[in-house]
């Protein structure tokens, strides 16, 4: 026998690491990729692909800019050693005092005053990403589930599984009335977990919804707490779009539910925050958690050791926030700009056949294109959303990758481009659809 | 004297389990593989064990260490600025207490997962109880001189001054540009970082390492600070159950930022005060073997390099050794240098990559973390840093990092601070300055008390020894040290035990929260409890 080589074995890597949980080759990120590669650009690319897959909030930066203009100390130091000394020696997971508080009057204006919050319950995370899986690090075991109403966001597979190992157990909704949630549905995907040994902890929901652009009903939201208070677990409520609803008096949070209610059974409850959608700010990394939940606000804090603000963001933020002038006019009108917007595309789709979900809030509408599908199915709407992908060159989400158990809905982004790129988007479909019309006249 | 290993994540995890399970298994196997003699007399003593350990098991988890406290009154706005930290981890059955209250609940509150607790227990040691004490009635020169000194939190803030003049001078132009146009900033960005600062900083570490060695940008993964660079390392090497090596003594935050919510074991190799806590192979090799009997898997060593809390640095032949001993055992090799750049005294610091640079080493098992917050004294700005050789990881790094990303408007700052060469410059050679007088203060004043400090030549603290002052040689006599240290002598030290040293009597205390004219005060403090401790043998 010859002499034999040892082959060095390569070094492993955790299961985690080689997981596909991220999800990253759904065809939700594979979209983005498509964009990526021939992203559309007025001049340059105008034959590009559209973005219409990204849920980001551009129709109000110019208000930031003209605050920050105005008030130009407040991304710098101010010139004052002793703000700075607390500045950049920050690095307390408490988070700078000034920011929470402006975070908790902010989150009270959204609500028009009719829910208050204790800036000592605001936990600040490195965006909603970060706030979602630490909620689920600390309210589930690995093996644990959480039942999540769809069609639901699908960065949720990744941030409430992949590294906390808990499982998400769907709650089917369907059109049929609108895609709510009702007490049955949550049964049957709690029976579901029983029967399949999973421990369930809690339910977490998206008010106003992503991908529904919707806000979830004050009767909806009572239904659900009862439900929760009777099997003993928690209620997360991300609340990242409570800004983008068209109508302040529309979108009911579960904190004025809760304060009807005299917070009776409030430490079961928790509420994810952003500033990436209402303020438009993403790129910030600005999340928070608020807890009813003594332990909960404390354990959370410890882990956000992880996933911290810089405290040159907190403090340029509290600034911002706690001017009550600008807040108030910027969401007023970041309102109404997104309200016109959702009119704009919701009047363009109805003008060439299509329907939408009936919706209220947020950056996208819910597009209804069953009718055009072959078979209902999830096959057929993969192919329709192939075909616009790449022939009509919008990237826009199929509901199956936001576990929609109905075929033929898409969600659709409208507030990450300009008034004349949407109309330029709204041609294109005009054009598929004529096209379709054509087709399916020779076919008969 | 051998400390407790911090305990393992309660049994209803799965790290736990596994553990206990193993510790069953082992005795077991003797018998399976039939050695000793006589079976029946293996047998009976391995069932009786086997049992024993059920049975420990099961009251175990009766400690209800998931359970609740009762829920305190709904929407209470608790007076001054945090909410009280949690107790010591009840360990009592609290359903029971539980009883409706006005306003309260309308059952039982709902568990949280077994992982939240498992810090709690941890969160309850001298480091974090001294680090509170601190925050609730700091030291100041002229307003609160009889306040707590804090020794305890490994902070530079020695150069601030420079740093600050720099902000205040270039921190708005820097952050909006030119154009004040805020769309640069405020979209979303790629997780792991702007590719414009992971070449400043891959150009920065360069420079904190004497050129030594190069880094490229694309082998970097920017997250928020350094400590979620360790706990994605630990998530991408090792499952639940698994544990690293570390040498001891380590620093407090390293039990969080890896075993936390990862799963993961640490397993100290004790190094000793007469190989001035330096790491002996001879030790890496007898624990690794001990973590194997125990049915542990191994998945790397995790060396901080220059080593915190005593501020050694490895040399060359170690850093080798270290590679070598991981090739052999086919593991991965994690160095945090996090403190490369603070460096004092005459020896030169050896980044691992230099190593990896000069042999033919299978790089895909090497991974460094490096930060802003203590060699640019930035803390507050969140910036951590993985290098690492393999593709995999970084793959999945990058992925992770959106779970722990750096703030835009903060990565623009720095890209600017940064390029500023002619201020880093200046900076790097100002703070050495300062730190290497600070430190050798300290020493000299240290011993001028009769207290000596370990060599060191790197870091933001001296390693003290204060064992002569300890009423008995144990933890129990570090601990009375410690305390005297901070309630009568109001100055916080972190003790050895916190850091998993395995010698008692040794303390950690940082200096760079101070100013020059504060080392005399300290001084006096320890002084003044030294001397209780003398009069009272």
């Amino acid at each position: 026998m010859g002499v034999e080589f040892e082959q060095q074995p390569s070094v492993e890597l955790s299961k985690v690491a080689v997981s596909d949980t991220h999800g990253e080759d759904s065809p939700y990120f594979a979209g983005w990729k498509a964009y990526d590669e021939d992203p559309y650009d007025e001049s340059r690319n105008p034959s590009g692909v559209i973005q219409m897959g990204l849920a980001e909030n551009q129709v109000s930066f110019d208000l930031l800019e003209e605050y920050l203009e105005k008030h130009s100390e407040a991304a710098s130091f101010g010139n004052k050693i002793s703000s700075f000394r607390e500045n950049a020696l920050f690095q307390d997971y408490h988070g700078l005092q000034s920011f929470r508080k402006a975070m908790a009057s902010f989150m009270e204006q959204i609500r028009g005053g009719r829910a208050k919050f204790d800036p000592d319950r605001v936990v600040i995370t490195a965006g909603a990403t970060a706030a979602n899986e630490l909620v689920t690090f600390i309210l589930a075991n690995p093996g644990d589930a959480l039942l999540v109403p769809t069609p639901y966001y699908p960065g949720f597979d990744r941030d409430l599984r992949w590294r906390t190992g808990v499982n998400i157990v769907p709650v089917h909704c369907d059109s049929s009335n609108n895609f709510q949630i009702t007490i049955q549905a949550l049964e049957a995907a709690y029976a579901d977990a029983v029967s399949k040994n999973i421990k369930v902890r809690g339910v977490l929901i998206t008010n106003p919804s992503n991908p529904l652009g919707a806000t979830i009903q004050r009767s909806v939201l009572e239904d659900i707490l009862d439900f929760v208070i009777s099997k003993n677990i928690h209620l997360v409520s991300d609340e990242i779009y409570s800004g983008s609803a068209f109508f302040s008096g529309e979108f009911v949070s579960i904190a004025e539910v809760l304060e009807a209610r005299n917070y009776q059974d409030s430490e079961r409850v928790h509420i994810v925050y952003s500033l990436s959608k209402d303020l438009g700010l993403p790129g910030f990394r600005v999340g928070t958690i608020y807890s009813y939940n003594d332990k909960v606000v404390t354990t959370a804090r410890r882990m956000s050791s992880f996933t911290l603000i810089s405290s040159q963001t907190q403090q340029l933020l509290a600034s911002m926030l706690s001017d009550k002038d600008f807040t108030e006019k910027y969401i007023r009108i970041n309102r109404e700009r997104l309200k016109n917007r959702y009119h704009m595309i919701i009047d363009g789709l109805r003008n060439r056949g299509i329907e939408c979900l009936e919706g209220n809030a947020g950056l996208f509408c819910w597009m209804n294109l069953s009718p055009l599908l072959k078979e209902r199915k999830k096959e057929s709407e993969l192919a329709l959303w192939k075909s616009i992908l790449y022939e009509v060159k919008l990237n826009i989400s199929p509901g199956s990758s936001c576990h929609c158990s109905e075929p033929g809905w898409f969600r659709v982004c409208f507030a990450n481009m300009t008034e004349r790129t949407l109309e330029i988007a709204l041609q294109r479909i005009h054009d598929f659809m004529e096209i379709k019309k054509e087709n399916d006249v020779q076919q008969q | 004297m051998k400390k407790d290993q911090e305990s393992t994540p309660s049994s209803t995890s799965t790290g736990g389990g596994a553990t206990t399970a193993m510790r069953v298994i082992v005795p077991l196997q003797g018998v399976v593989q039939g050695r000793g003699g006589l079976i029946l007399g293996s047998v009976i003593p391995c069932a009786l064990f086997y049992f024993f350990q059920l049975y420990l098991k099961r009251n175990r988890s009766k400690g209800g260490s998931g359970e609740n406290s009762p829920p305190p009154p709904p929407a209470r706005s608790p007076s001054g600025t945090h909410l009280q930290e949690s107790s010591p981890l009840q360990r009592v059955q609290s359903r029971s207490l539980l009883s409706p209250r006005g306003g309260g609940s309308s059952g039982p509150a709902p568990l949280l997962a077994s992982r939240a607790d498992s810090i709690a227990k941890q969160a309850d040691g001298p480091y974090y109880v001294g680090l509170k004490r601190v925050s609730e009635d700091p030291y100041d020169g002229s307003s609160n001189p009889d306040g707590v000194i804090q020794l305890g939190l490994a902070e530079n803030r020695l150069s601030l001054d420079l740093v600050q003049e720099w902000l205040a001078e270039n921190a708005k132009e820097s952050i909006l540009g030119q154009d004040m146009s805020i769309s640069g900033i405020a979209t979303y960005q790629p997780f792991d970082g702007l590719m414009e600062l992971k070449v400043a900083i891959a150009g920065f570490m360069s420079q904190v390492m004497d050129k030594s060695v190069s880094f490229n940008p694309s082998q970097i993964v920017l997250t928020a600070g350094a400590t979620p660079a360790i706990e994605i390392l630990s998530f991408c090497l090792a499952d639940p159950g698994n544990a690293f090596l570390v040498p001891s003594p380590y620093y407090p935050d390293l039990d969080r930022d890896v075993k936390w919510r990862t799963g993961v074991e640490i397993i100290p190799i004790p190094c000793r005060s007469a190989d001035n806590f330096c790491l002996s192979t001879t030790a890496l090799d007898r624990t690794f073997n001990q973590a194997r009997k125990r049915g542990l898997k191994v998945r790397g060593i995790i060396i901080s390099n220059p080593s915190n809390p005593v501020g050694n640095l490895f040399n060359r032949e170690t850093l080798y050794s270290l590679l070598d001993f991981a090739t052999e055992k086919n593991i991965h090799l994690i160095s945090n240098e996090i403190l490369a750049g603070s460096t004092h005294g005459s020896e030169d610091f050896v980044s691992l990559a230099e190593i990896i640079d000069s042999e033919d080493f299978d790089r895909t098992r090497v991974h460094i973390v490096y930060g802003l917050s203590k060699d640019l004294s930035l803390p507050g700005f969140r910036v951590g840093v993985i290098y690492t050789f393999n593709e995999n990881v970084l793959a999945a790094a990058k992925k992770l990092a959106r779970f722990s990303s750096i703030s835009a408007p903060s990565q623009r700052l720095l890209i600017s601070m940064l390029a500023d060469t002619k201020f880093i410059h200046l900076f790097m050679k100002n703070n050495r300055e300062r730190l290497e007088r600070m430190y050798n203060a300290f020493v000299t004043g240290l011993k001028q008390l009769g207290i000596e400090c370990m060599k060191s030549n790197g870091g933001f603290y001296c390693w003290m020894d204060m064992s002569g002052l300890i009423r008995s040689y144990n933890e129990k006599g570090e601990l009375e040290l410690w305390d005297k240290l901070l309630s009568v002598g109001k100055v916080n030290v972190t003790p050895g035990s916190s850091c998993h040293c395995i010698e008692p009597g040794w303390f950690r205390l940082c200096f760079t929260t101070l100013s020059e004219n504060d080392i005399p005060v300290v001084m006096d403090r320890i002084r003044k409890v030294s001397e209780i401790c003398k009069s009272r043998s």
